[in-house]
């Protein structure tokens, strides 16, 4: 499992994995039922608190991402997207709404907006770990 | 039981007519990895000190592990594992005899972890402490301050002049510390990016003084960063509640803001000024903020 972490923008690194995680599920770069590091072992790939990581983890399993066994690790929840389909509207239209004002103020319309989306997909698609 | 490990009240301390340390008070509890940042004479390494025994509380009261460091040398220095920014490593002897003579100190040192760390380390036993880069050097007195699985490991500036691999074994080497059920660990460091990812708790010193301490994701949350376009260009900052920072020019003005952020939002609102950014801030933008 490959995470980014970055310190600049001030988003909580245990946000940051719970996005990526989220968003390794959705895409399909991890599968149900597939097992992620352990608490220590993903501190210290990421040199990062062991507390951060197991608070992620504690989000992620209320969210219904992972499931942790006891005494055997966590892993990827079984069954696609456990996110009700409201809040997933809530979730991406909160974004698509912050994205498009923005693209607004650059002068960039729909179509050209839609266009760069698509190129991005491109890209994370390919971005294999 | 859950008594802190490092308790500070009220610590002053001058120097000739300095003052080191102002009405500082500080706990830290069990199982942390507290982050001690500050400027450059800040502080710091005084209040380290003090931790260490090294230096005598003049008003105020230090006590680790409920012990007070001067009146209890044996019973303090026996449960922590110190790396200064220094080093303070005898550069005379060999790596293998700097073991050995540290070892004597210690009845809890654990041999095979000491070769591990000296293996994981790259250390050579042969060479001189004084031959070995500014990194070994570095690494070597941590393999000497971690090897007796001190309850609290003190680390002065560990990162200072480093490389990043370098850098990255002394991290891990504090997440692997703490990781152990209920070690703590104490740093004090300039490099905000590495407290950012390895700390739970934080505190900021400024000329002696305590500025802030607490959870990492308390003080993040309670600071944000905004950023306003008014009608018009302004020639002055405006004035808005909340606000610890200002930066910006014209039109474009960003804010660190800590508490009043309903306050700060309708009279932004009232000034006529669109918010283009509202989101956590970054600890660069928190310790920028609360350094002035």
């Amino acid at each position: 499992m490959h995470l980014r972490i970055t310190s600049g923008d001030g988003l909580p690194i245990y946000l940051q994995i719970v996005n990526q995680v989220k968003y390794l599920a959705a895409s399909g770069r991890l599968a149900p039922g597939e097992p992620l590091p352990s608490v220590r072992a993903l501190a210290e790939q990421l040199l990062i608190n062991p507390n951060t990581v197991a608070r992620a983890y504690r989000e992620l399993e209320a969210a219904g991402v992972v499931v942790t066994r006891r005494g055997a690790g966590v892993y990827l929840a079984e069954g696609g997207s456990p996110l009700a389909p409201a809040a997933v509207d809530k979730v991406l239209n909160e974004r698509i709404d912050m994205l498009l004002a923005e693209a607004s103020h650059f002068g960039i319309g729909l179509d050209e907006l839609a266009r760069r989306l698509r190129e991005r997909g491109k890209i994370l698609r390919s971005d294999k770990p | 039981m859950n008594e802190p490990v490092i308790s500070i009240q009220n610590l002053s301390r001058r120097f000739d007519q300095k003052t080191a340390l102002d009405n500082l008070t500080l706990e830290v509890p069990r199982g942390s990895v507290f982050g001690l940042v500050g400027e450059n004479g800040a502080g710091k390494t005084t209040l380290i000190r003090h931790l260490l025994g090294l230096l005598r509380a003049e008003q105020g009261s230090v006590r680790v592990f409920g012990l007070d460091p001067v009146a209890d040398p044996p019973g303090v220095l026996s449960r922590i594992g110190y790396l200064s920014e220094d080093r303070d490593l005898p550069g005379w002897m060999r790596v293998g005899e700097l073991i050995r003579y540290r070892r004597a100190f210690y009845p809890g040192w654990d041999d095979a972890y000491a070769e591990s760390l000296r293996e994981a380390f790259e250390l050579d036993p042969a060479q001189k402490v004084n031959d070995l880069s500014r990194g070994r050097r570095a690494l070597a007195g941590l393999l000497v301050a971690l090897a007796y699985r001190p309850p609290l490991l003190i680390l002065d500036e560990p990162s200072s002049g480093l490389d990043p691999i370098v850098r990255r074994d002394i991290l891990l080497a504090i997440i692997q510390t703490v990781t152990d059920e209920g070690r703590t660990v104490l740093f004090s460091s300039h490099l905000l990016e590495e407290v950012d990812r390895v700390c739970d708790r934080l505190a900021m010193i400024n000329e002696g003084r305590l500025v802030m301490s607490g959870e990492l994701d308390a003080i993040k949350q309670a600071h944000r960063r905004l950023t306003l376009r008014f009608a018009a260009p302004l020639s002055v900052c405006p004035a808005l509640p909340g606000v610890l920072f200002a930066e910006g020019a014209g039109a474009e003005w960003s804010f660190t803001v800590n508490g009043q952020l309903e306050q700060f939002r309708d009279e932004a609102a009232r000034q006529g000024a669109e918010l283009l950014e509202d989101r956590s801030a970054s600890i660069d933008e928190i310790f920028i903020a609360r350094a002035r």
